[in-house]
């Protein structure tokens, strides 16, 4: 293994300052204007800029259980050549991730394709079933050293257990991670209930069923003095109850994902199951109000929900159909569409929304460092003002169901170093950052 | 225009059309020649992936009185109902060189997939998809009404339409209420709350939960089905309930305007949403819908089959 | 002949008739004919009027006798004309008929439309009116009735349906103009008039009851 030694000319921080970064080993040796500083590789930054190493909070790896979907080496590939240095996978696998040996299998795996950290994510409940909870304790000591719980793809509905798992994790410095959705109002819902499903004729799922959850389960952090963190926030009504939340000193963090910053529920229209996603797409007004909370610092973070399925969930009829998109590779593309060239955020926004923020609340130390000198170097370079066309058939992850197929975008990432080591390279995945 | 999805895909003039082309087949149905050579060597595909003996049964007849050669597919014992895909059965249809798909699905949307997936080659027809839409049995009540209450001209002008029942869950009435509005007639839906679906604000009708008040100034009174199942998915008390506040019996029948006609479009829970008087009634033309059916869809084949190019034209 | 606006004839040139001369366009008082959506903005079309109408008028008189004679009077004719002129000319007849004879003669029309054999090279056509007298065509002698002979075809998807309907004891065919070029062993029994023609050629027929005036053109584009 060659020992990493580079060197990023002229680029620019998110800030906006021109700087030359020098990497040595696994950490950040030097950021300076200097103009004679050598290394053994340079990379030209001209044009670009350098943001932390992005972390997401929320990726569906499918392994163990649904290789034919992705796998933790895939989702790797996946991962850095969108920009990200960790990714968080989320437990709804087969089996469930709610002992020490499922979560240690899955970090090994991430450490085995050496391409970017993967925290695996440990269920609340056993089985997912909400109804007792699985072994937290062990989970958060294993050598995964999980912090964050889910039962994502499913909701904890039962009032009680989410309580108990909200005093629970309090031991472990743990925070529960809630997929919003009250199960008994969403039976059999197939996309957002509004004017268009009534058309339609595909059974409505409420935004009340995600806001009365997440009301509920606020209060609750309120009274056990917990940790709660709402993914995949998809309404205004959701946005409203977390300022709320957060005006009152309630210690909730919320996410939201690219797709649902830009795409709206009347993409149903056509049938095509690529747009079926849980929570639903939803409508313009809500896509304003997910903007603007996120702008503002409401919504703490940006999580992909990568949510790879094969080719035959949703080559078929929507009912039928798999929930959910891709959303690795085009995460950074869709926030600056949607966020930076709309003047909503800076650059620095989007360093503190997608690598810092999501940092801080796994309790990652490795990650989200800012890129100062002896900070790790997890750092993603990326041409802003270059475009790309998203063709399904070339994407790295081994699912296709992107939603974004044949639309243009804006900014390619170049480079994406992972703790010093040339990960990704114009295009190419280089396995242990091997030349 | 290749396929038949949704009302929404007629202009007023192709929806005319329509009903002026039934007109003359009726005529010719009813006359000494039954069979016509328009669409011989045509092979016309009845995927039925959903039960239903009447309208699959009234395509089967549209099309043999036009020479097509008709090939059944339906749900039970197929393979479909073994799992086989929605994509592997269009591939083999296509195979097998169906010039039109007639489906019927119980997933909403599956006739615009089919269409959309260029998976096979020949016209789609929807026979009903899910809870989405049922064009040509819209089309057919239009038909029905304007054999009856037309005004002379060739729409619906000045006729209004109430839609009595369980409008959520209804294909029929979301193909009605286009179609209806779509040829000048005034359409109100009379249902529960619960039956009303989030959204209905934006149709072109209006909405009551008074079926009294709506009966005596309405020339079509339009009964939907209403499945048993609905009861203990908490949309109504009970069926006694829902019969007292929205069923059409004699009573109510005899509060309409005179003239005014009964519809359904079967089959029919007597007792429940119709009485037996209602059905049976010198009002009810419920049977000669299904007449009605087999003109309006060898019409709806004639269109997308007889002529070569895409566009709608005439002499 | 010479395309003159207004629709005057002039003068009758037999000569002219086989090569017609550029006809004047002048858009503002472009006759019927011009109106032709079908044809290409800004083509000129060469246009020479071959039967007035005076000329149909006899023409259709001269027929309704020679039907009256060869079936021996009017007691077991049945006229159907085929829509949407020859529908017309077939009531017209009728009255011609009713004028001689003193009777009125079971008339009716016949679209045969839905027994075309060419149906899937044009976009869909509509359907116009079948109605067949009461008294129905069984043993009957049947005059089918329409404005242009051309290939035949018409006349034998008009002769599939009439096989739908029952058995005539014979069938005929009057035709206001035979232009020739029969692609089918068919041939009228009575004749307007027989204009020779070229296949780059229309044969253009108004009748007053639809196109306010009655006359027989043939037309050709400019190459």
């Amino acid at each position: 293994m060659s020992t990493n030694d580079f060197l990023i000319k002229n680029i620019s921080l998110p800030d906006g300052e021109i700087v030359n970064i020098g990497i040595k080993g696994d950490l950040i040796t030097s950021i300076s204007k200097e103009s004679e500083a050598k290394a053994a590789t340079t990379i030209d930054g001209t044009g670009c800029i350098a943001l932390p190493g992005l972390v997401d909070l929320h990726t569906h790896l499918r392994e163990p259980g649904r290789e034919d979907a992705e796998t933790v080496l895939s989702g790797s590939h996946a991962g850095v050549k969108g920009g990200f240095t960790a990714v968080s996978a989320m437990a709804n696998t087969s089996p469930v991730a709610d002992t020490a040996g499922v979560v240690e299998q899955v970090y090994r795996l991430g450490q085995e394709a050496g391409l970017l950290d993967v925290f695996p994510i440990g269920a609340v409940t056993q089985g997912l079933k909400g109804e007792s909870l699985s072994e937290i304790g062990a989970m958060a000591d294993s050598v995964a050293r999980v912090r964050v719980f889910s039962d994502d793809g499913n909701c904890v509905s039962d009032p009680l257990v989410m309580r108990r798992a909200l005093e629970y994790i309090k031991k472990f410095d743990g925070v529960i991670a809630q997929h919003a959705q009250d199960p008994r109002m969403t039976v059999g819902s197939q996309m957002n209930e509004g004017e268009i499903s009534a058309r339609l004729g595909l059974k409505g799922w409420p935004a009340v069923a995600e806001e009365a959850i997440i009301a509920r389960d606020v209060l609750l952090a309120d009274h056990v003095q917990s940790r709660l963190h709402i993914c995949h926030l998809t309404t205004a009504g959701g946005v409203e109850i977390i300022r709320w939340a957060k005006a009152r000193g309630i210690n909730v963090t919320a996410e939201v994902t690219p797709h649902h910053l830009l795409l709206t529920d009347d993409l149903a229209s056509s049938y095509d199951p690529v747009y079926k996603v849980n929570p639903p797409l939803r409508t313009e007004s809500d896509v304003m109000a997910l903007r603007e909370a996120l702008a503002d610092g409401t919504i703490d973070i940006v999580a992909t929900d990568h949510a790879p399925h094969p080719t035959e969930a949703k080559e078929c009829e929507w009912q039928e159909a798999a929930f959910g998109m891709l959303g690795l590779e085009t995460a950074l593309s869709i926030v600056q569409k949607t966020m930076v060239e709309t003047q909503l955020m800076s650059w620095s926004d989007v360093a503190e929304r997608m690598s810092h923020a999501p940092a801080r609340i796994g309790r990652y130390e490795q990650q989200g460092q800012p890129l100062v000198e002896g900070s790790l170097a997890n750092i993603v370079v990326i041409n802003p003002t270059q475009k790309w066309t998203v063709d399904r058939d070339l994407v790295l992850s081994k699912s296709s169901n992107t939603p974004y197929h044949g639309q243009q975008l804006p900014g390619v990432i170049t480079h994406t170093l992972f703790k010093g080591k040339h990960v990704f390279n114009n295009g190419v995945v280089l396995p242990n950052g091997a030349k | 225009m290749r396929h038949l999805l949704s009302i929404s895909d007629l202009s007023k003039v192709e929806a005319i059309s329509i009903l002026d082309t039934a007109s003359e087949l009726a005529r010719v149905s009813d006359g000494a020649v039954k069979k016509l050579p328009t669409l011989r060597g045509r092979t016309i595909v009845n995927l039925f992936a959903e039960d239903s003996t009447r309208t699959r049964i009234s395509f089967e007849a549209a099309a043999k009185r036009l020479s097509a050669d008709v090939i059944n597919f339906s749900a039970k014992g197929s393979s479909l109902s073994k799992g086989e895909s929605l994509k592997d059965t269009a591939m083999t249809l296509q195979a097998m060189g169906a010039d039109a798909v007639v489906i019927r699905h119980s997933a909403s949307g599956a006739a615009q997939r089919l269409a959309d997936n260029q998976w096979m080659s020949g016209s789609v027809v929807n026979a009903g998809d899910g809870t989405h839409e049922h064009p040509s049995q819209a089309l057919l009540d239009a038909f029905t009404i304007r054999k009856h209450l037309g005004k002379g001209g060739s729409d619906l002008s000045g006729l209004s339409v109430a839609i009595v029942g369980d409008v959520l869950h209804s294909r029929v009435a979301r193909s009605n209420v286009l179609l209806l509005s779509l040829l000048g007639a005034k359409v109100v839906l009379v249902a529960p709350p619960t039956l009303l679906p989030i959204g209905i604000e934006n149709w072109p009708a209006t909405v009551s939960y008074d079926f009294d008040a709506v009966v005596p100034h309405v020339d079509v009174v339009m009964m939907l089905r209403v499945q048993q199942e609905r009861m203990t998915d908490l949309f109504f008390p009970s069926a006694r309930e829902y019969s007292r506040y929205y069923g059409l019996n004699a009573e109510r029948m005899s509060a309409m305007k005179q003239g005014a006609i009964v519809m359904h479009p079967g089959p029919m829970n007597r007792g429940l949403e119709i009485s037996a008087e209602v059905a049976d009634s010198a009002r009810s033309v419920i049977t000669e819908q299904v007449t009605n059916g087999v003109s309006v869809r060898m019409a709806i084949l004639y269109v997308l089959l007889a002529g070569g190019a895409l566009e709608a034209g005439s002499n | 002949m010479v395309c003159i606006h207004g629709g005057t004839v002039i003068g009758y040139d037999m000569a002219r008739m086989r090569n017609p001369q550029p006809a004047m366009r002048d858009a503002s008082i472009a006759p019927a004919s011009f109106n032709d959506p079908s044809r290409e903005v800004g083509k000129e079309i060469y246009m020479s009027v071959a039967l007035s109408a005076q000329d149909i008028s006899r023409a259709l008189t001269r027929i309704s006798h020679e039907i009256l004679e060869k079936n021996q009077g009017s007691s077991n004719i049945v006229l159907l004309g085929i829509p949407t002129r020859g529908a017309h000319l077939a009531a017209r007849i009728s009255g011609i008929i009713k004028d001689i004879e003193g009777v009125e003669v079971p008339t009716g029309t016949l679209d045969i439309t839905l027994f075309r054999d060419d149906l899937r090279m044009r976009p869909p056509r509509a359907i116009m009116p079948t109605k067949i007298p009461t008294s129905g065509i069984e043993d009957r002698d049947v005059v089918l009735i329409d404005d242009v002979l051309y290939s035949g075809r018409t006349i034998r998807s008009a002769l599939d349906a009439l096989g739908e309907i029952g058995r005539p004891r014979t069938v005929q065919l009057a035709a206001l103009v035979d232009r020739g070029h029969r692609e089918l062993p068919i041939k009228a029994d009575f004749v307007g008039k027989n204009l020779p023609t070229s296949k780059s050629q229309s044969v253009k027929v108004l009748l007053a009851e639809i196109d306010g005036r009655d006359e027989v053109s043939i037309e050709e584009e400019a190459q």
